[in-house]
């Protein structure tokens, strides 16, 4: 027979118990802790910016990529690509990207791929505009969370990186990404993707497709140097990120981003 | 305990001892928890110098501008002054360096009218900066001729050729 007196006390310490969070029991690892402090005093955290009412679709950034990173010409993958979309008067949604727009967009048809070609007449486009893609450096990458040896991994700078020689080609990271941006590489059989092309940022230089760019539809930016363009456009104007729903914290910010872009 | 079930648990346990030892060797000694911590930064940490040591190629229009003055002025003066040398002419650094001045290959233009066609085919779409770049129908003008046949893509507003 339980007293009023221990049912109280129980109910009292049990109400108590439920209180303490799940991490207020956590064994705090030192390592893990000085880690995320050395994280926030670090310097550099590279950031993109993609204006797209200046892309035209000429593509010549994806060109540019494909030679500077050595991703095989002709093969149907890149770790950059440019999306058409067209919204037609109708209601109705079309979006192609041809070889990744390696060769820009010389044609007023869309290739819907097994759906075939669209042809559009100009009357009939609502809006359209095209959307350049690539990996957005996520502050919380889920590619790198799945690699189930460690071959790709975030740097201090925010780029998250495949080592070659650790990948076992797995294709967990591939699959895990949201934005779809990568691949394996036809070559070293390894998962691909975008690093902002860090050999050129690392030495003060702009990613290729940055500098290919004749618009400035696209840039490269420290988002923790405070006068920074891409940082100042940031903060100052109309952006918005890719899937944020996803909670991945994408780092490549979009001026004129359309609800319509997936 | 009887030798029978001791003996498969000493084999278990030397097998345990073998891989720790292997792991010894095999791991790199800079595998480890990068800055990021150990949820996204656990990796050899080498490979980032890796990456910083791949080759540039694209070598930007002030690399041209020693040598090619006179086209990298030219240029300047017209709409197609945005465009990179290297965007027509192919990457620079493939060709230039490691090569002494009369040995170099030579760099290949694209001079298809494909490549003019990626801004000049006109595509009038209402919300895009498409919409303001000057067009042309391939099908109807002088199809079968290279672009650069009559016009000076280096001074494009200079009349034709």
């Amino acid at each position: 027979m339980i007293s009023r007196r221990k049912f109280l006390k129980n109910t009292a310490l049990g109400i108590a118990g439920m209180g303490i969070s799940l991490s207020a029991l956590e064994i705090i690892d030192p390592r893990k802790l000085f880690a995320e402090v050395a994280a926030d005093k670090a310097a550099v955290r590279w950031a993109f910016l993609v204006d797209t009412y200046k892309c035209v679709g000429c593509g010549l950034c994806v060109k540019a990529c494909k030679e500077e990173n050595e991703v095989p010409y002709d093969a149907n993958v890149t770790r950059t690509w440019v999306e058409r979309y067209v919204l037609t008067k109708t209601g109705k949604l079309y979006a192609d990207t041809p070889k990744g727009a390696r060769d820009g967009f010389t044609t007023d048809k869309i290739d819907l791929n097994a759906d075939g070609i669209k042809d559009i007449s100009k009357e009939g486009i609502e809006k359209a505009f095209f959307v350049p893609k690539l990996c957005n450096q996520c502050d919380n990458p889920p590619c790198v969370q799945v690699c189930p040896v460690g071959a790709t991994y975030q740097a201090a700078d925010g780029v998250v990186l495949v080592d070659r020689k650790w990948c076992i080609g797995c294709g967990y990271c591939i699959m895990g990404c949201p934005y779809g941006v990568r691949f394996f590489h036809p070559v070293h059989h390894t998962a691909e993707k975008c690093n902002f092309c860090y050999h050129r940022i690392t030495k003060g230089l702009k990613s290729a497709c940055v500098q290919a760019c004749p618009f400035g539809a696209r840039q490269i930016g420290n988002i923790k140097d405070p006068n920074d363009p891409v940082t100042v456009a940031i903060r100052t104007q109309r952006v918005g990120v890719l899937k944020s729903e996803y909670g991945t914290k994408p780092q490549v910010y979009y001026i004129g981003l359309d609800e319509e872009v997936r | 305990m009887k030798n029978h079930v001791l003996r498969p648990l000493f084999v278990v346990i030397g097998i345990v001892v073998l891989i720790l030892l292997a792991r010894i060797v095999i791991v790199p000694k800079d595998f480890g928890i990068g800055e990021r911590g150990y949820m996204y930064a656990w990796y050899r940490k080498s490979n980032e110098e890796d990456w910083k040591k791949f080759k540039v190629k694209y070598m930007g229009r002030e690399y041209c501008k020693d040598c090619h003055s006179d086209k990298y002025d030219a240029i300047k003066q017209t709409p197609h002054a945005a465009i990179q040398c290297e965007n027509c002419h192919g990457p620079a650094n493939d060709a230039v360096s490691e090569h002494p001045s009369d040995q170099r290959p030579k760099l290949v233009i694209d001079k298809s009218r494909a490549h003019c066609l990626r801004c000049h085919f006109p595509l009038p779409y209402p919300t895009s900066a498409r919409l303001k770049i000057r067009g042309i129908d391939p099908d109807k003008h002088n199809p079968d001729m290279e672009c650069s046949t009559c016009h000076n893509p280096h001074q494009p507003m200079e009349g034709l050729k």
